[in-house]
């Protein structure tokens, strides 16, 4: 009996799930967000899609966009490809959205820019550097600066702020982004005159980097470069330390949180990252007393990009005055405006990657001990 | 007419109609053009479900490195087709050669041994493939993965090309069924299910035991390559972090939850397992937690999966409903 009641439910459930669900109403334009919100990178992933749904609440609270009310649709990619296509296909044809913020990652983005171009969505991904992402056409946009921008930025500043002379190199090798940054480091490190005396690699999840570390140290370089999420940079620089590598560590926008996750080793070290929560800047204050009222914690560099994401694609809208797909993208092109992580414009007639300057923030001593917190420290402009 | 010509008659109008029947809800907007991708999905999830029920239900050897297979399937294929330019049916064949090769290689040393060295083995393979993979910057695109794969079709209008692409999946999925079922009813695919049920009897039968464990692990690696050239052209972009024991397991959960030694129960395996995902999307956060709960029960309430070892015969059911009274095998 019980049996038969659950097969009933089953085939029920299956029937149901193939009828089409009523699209959205009239007086609403539908936007959708992919996020991982479960899987390896949730963190993220759930602070991202909290900052959109947060834009979204401001801007209808301020009449909305074109007299109608903004909705969003929120899907979870659990940070797979596979899932994101699925995803994707779903907003489009079940919620019909005109707009995507997301996805997160880069392999996830890489795997819709292709249909979103087809189907005239803009897409707008709040964090994937990768340089390829928006090689699919001119409906793909993103709110954060590349790889290759972020390579160079860090360069930049080894070679000026730090008067490094020479540099180290320790990457992932299974990793693009920790790749991508590695080789755009080391081309706009050389071409201002320094030198790369090592690049060491390893694979991802590796927990021993005692042998290329050793090496690292034997070559004494002026700085050390590590390009790679929080996790791995942590254990990377407890062990540098100990293996004698006294040289500031230099990273990237994957050091976010950092602060949370180590502790003296990374003490005069710096970043590059996309806004800084404690700068003295208007936008910035605003935004983080928002988002601490509403969901009472810090929000991250991906927060602020999903953020400003949302409201490109509002503002966007009002430019355009109207949901026609090459207005919208037009008038998305012609964005010139200052958001949370600084003014972001596209160059005319490049593909969309915007034109902004990355901050960077150095570790100091925190309050507690071995609780190292983060400063702001200079703005680079490439 | 002689009985098989009628059972393939029958058989052959019984497939026709299903895919008319869902590409024709399809086209006149019944069925959501994302529902079709779905179907799609859980398409290729059975292939590859019923390769793996052929070596782990049938021959009773487990696997657990379908994923490495499907992705040299994949791979192959969309390598086929984008840098040398092959159309995309000899492309998706070369990708099955190119698993079964693998297979017969793998197979080869670890099928002559007795006892759980193949799951071992498979699984190892499975973590290298990927490895693998991603070092091969040239020609698989990394860890950056290989994009803009093309799709079955572009004829610009999307649901047209979500009825071709279900096309194409239907019929490698009937292809696929056809096939494992008629090579578990002949002679040797009989040798095959002896060989599950007692390995030691069978070799006193005068069976050559490794020879039947080798031709069913690589027809088993045929058909998830198969899948996987599918794969590739269904979502247009290959990473070999998609490809992962996680994966694999996949498609064990599906054999097992539909019943070991039942192409029937891996078909309703590979539909519950996609579909489940997508009706517990409602619960939010709590998704994967319930979808763990559920398999548990299904596991719980039916041990040997949902058929178990049982088939369901289309013929029988339509020998009776047209009256014409087949008689039971």
């Amino acid at each position: 009996m019980f049996k038969k009641g659950l097969i009933l439910a089953l085939v029920l459930a299956f029937v149901a799930t193939l009828l089409p669900a009523c699209a959205a109403s009239s007086n609403e334009i539908a936007i959708g967000t992919i996020m991982p919100i479960s899987g390896p990178v949730s963190a993220y992933g759930t602070q991202a899609r909290d900052a959109s749904q947060m834009a979204v609440d401001e801007i209808n609270a301020k009449g909305g966009v074109l007299g109608k009310k903004l909705v969003l649709y929120v899907e979870d990619d659990e940070n797979s490809p596979e899932k994101t296509v699925n995803a994707f296909n779903k907003l489009v044809t079940e919620k019909k959205i005109v707009a995507l913020v997301g996805g997160l990652t880069s392999p996830c983005t890489l795997s819709i820019v292709g249909e979103a171009q087809k189907r005239k969505i803009v897409l707008v991904t709040p964090s994937s550097t990768n340089d390829t992402v928006t090689d699919a056409g001119d409906y793909i946009f993103r709110s954060c600066y590349n790889d290759s921008f972020q390579g160079r930025v860090m360069a930049k500043f080894a070679g000026e702020n730090l008067s490094a002379k020479t540099a180290a190199i320790i990457f992932d090798n299974n990793n693009d982004y920790s790749k991508g940054l590695k080789d755009s480091f080391t081309a706009a490190f050389t071409a201002a005159g320094g030198t790369v005396v090592a690049t060491e690699s390893y694979a991802t999840g590796d927990k021993d980097f005692a042998a290329q570390l050793t090496k690292i140290a034997a070559a004494s370089p002026d700085v050390l470069f590590v390009p790679d999420y929080y996790n791995t940079v942590s254990l990377i620089a407890k062990q540098a330390r100990s293996a004698g590598i006294e040289v500031p560590m230099l990273g990237a926008d994957g050091w976010d949180e950092i602060a949370n996750n180590a502790g003296d080793e990374v003490l005069d070290c710096y970043y590059s990252n996309h806004y800084s929560p404690d700068a003295d800047d208007a936008e910035v204050k605003a935004f983080v007393a928002a988002f601490k009222a509403k969901y009472n914690v810090e929000p991250n560099a991906l927060a602020a990009l999903a953020y400003d994401a949302t409201y490109m694609i509002a503002d966007a809208l009002k430019a355009a005055g109207s949901t026609d797909p090459e207005k919208f993208k037009a008038a998305m092109a012609a964005t010139d405006k200052k958001f949370v992580t600084g003014q972001i414009s596209f160059a005319a007639g490049t593909k969309h990657d915007p034109v902004k300057s990355a901050v960077i923030l150095k570790l100091i001593a925190g309050d507690a001990a071995d609780k190292p917190k983060v400063t702001y420290d200079a703005t680079v402009n490439p | 007419m002689k009985k098989k010509g009628v059972d393939f008659l029958l058989l052959l109008a019984a497939g026709a109609a299903v895919f008319l029947l869902i590409a024709g809800l399809a086209w006149i907007g019944v069925i959501g053009e994302f529902y079709l991708q779905l179907i799609s999905t859980a398409g290729i999830y059975i292939i590859v479900s019923l390769s793996l029920n052929l070596i782990t239900g049938f021959t009773g050897q487990l696997a657990l490195g379908h994923a490495g297979f499907m992705s040299i399937g994949a791979y192959t294929a969309a390598i086929f087709v984008m840098r040398l330019g092959v159309p995309l049916l000899p492309s998706v064949l070369l990708g099955g050669a190119m698993s079964a090769l693998f297979g017969y290689l793998i197979g080869f040393p670890t099928l002559r041994l007795r006892g759980d060295y193949l799951a071992i083995t498979t699984l190892g393979f499975g973590e290298i493939i990927r490895v693998v993979l991603n070092n091969l910057e040239g020609i698989t695109g990394g860890s950056a993965g290989l994009k803009s794969i093309p799709g079955f079709s572009d004829t610009g209008d999307v649901m047209l090309d979500a009825i071709i692409k279900f096309a194409w999946i239907f019929v490698f999925f009937a292809v696929t069924v056809a096939v494992i079922s008629n090579l578990v009813r002949s002679s040797p695919g009989r040798t095959i299910v002896s060989v599950r049920e007692d390995e030691i009897a069978s070799t006193s039968m005068g069976n050559d035991v490794a020879r039947y464990k080798m031709l069913s692990f690589t027809v088993s690696a045929l058909f998830a390559g198969i899948g996987g050239g599918l794969y590739s052209a269904l979502f247009n972009y290959l990473n070999p972090s998609n490809f992962n024991f996680l994966y694999s397991v996949n498609f064990v959960v599906i054999a097992v939850l539909g019943g070991l030694g039942s192409i029937t129960g891996t078909v309703l395996g590979g539909l519950i397992f996609t579909f489940a995902q997508e009706w517990l999307r409602v619960l939010k956060d709590f998704r994967l937690v319930v979808f763990g709960l559920l398999l548990i029960l299904l596991m719980l309430f039916w041990q040997k999966g949902i058929m178990g070892s049982k088939e369901l015969s289309i013929t029988r059911i339509l020998r009776r409903i047209l009256g014409l009274g087949g008689k039971k095998e």
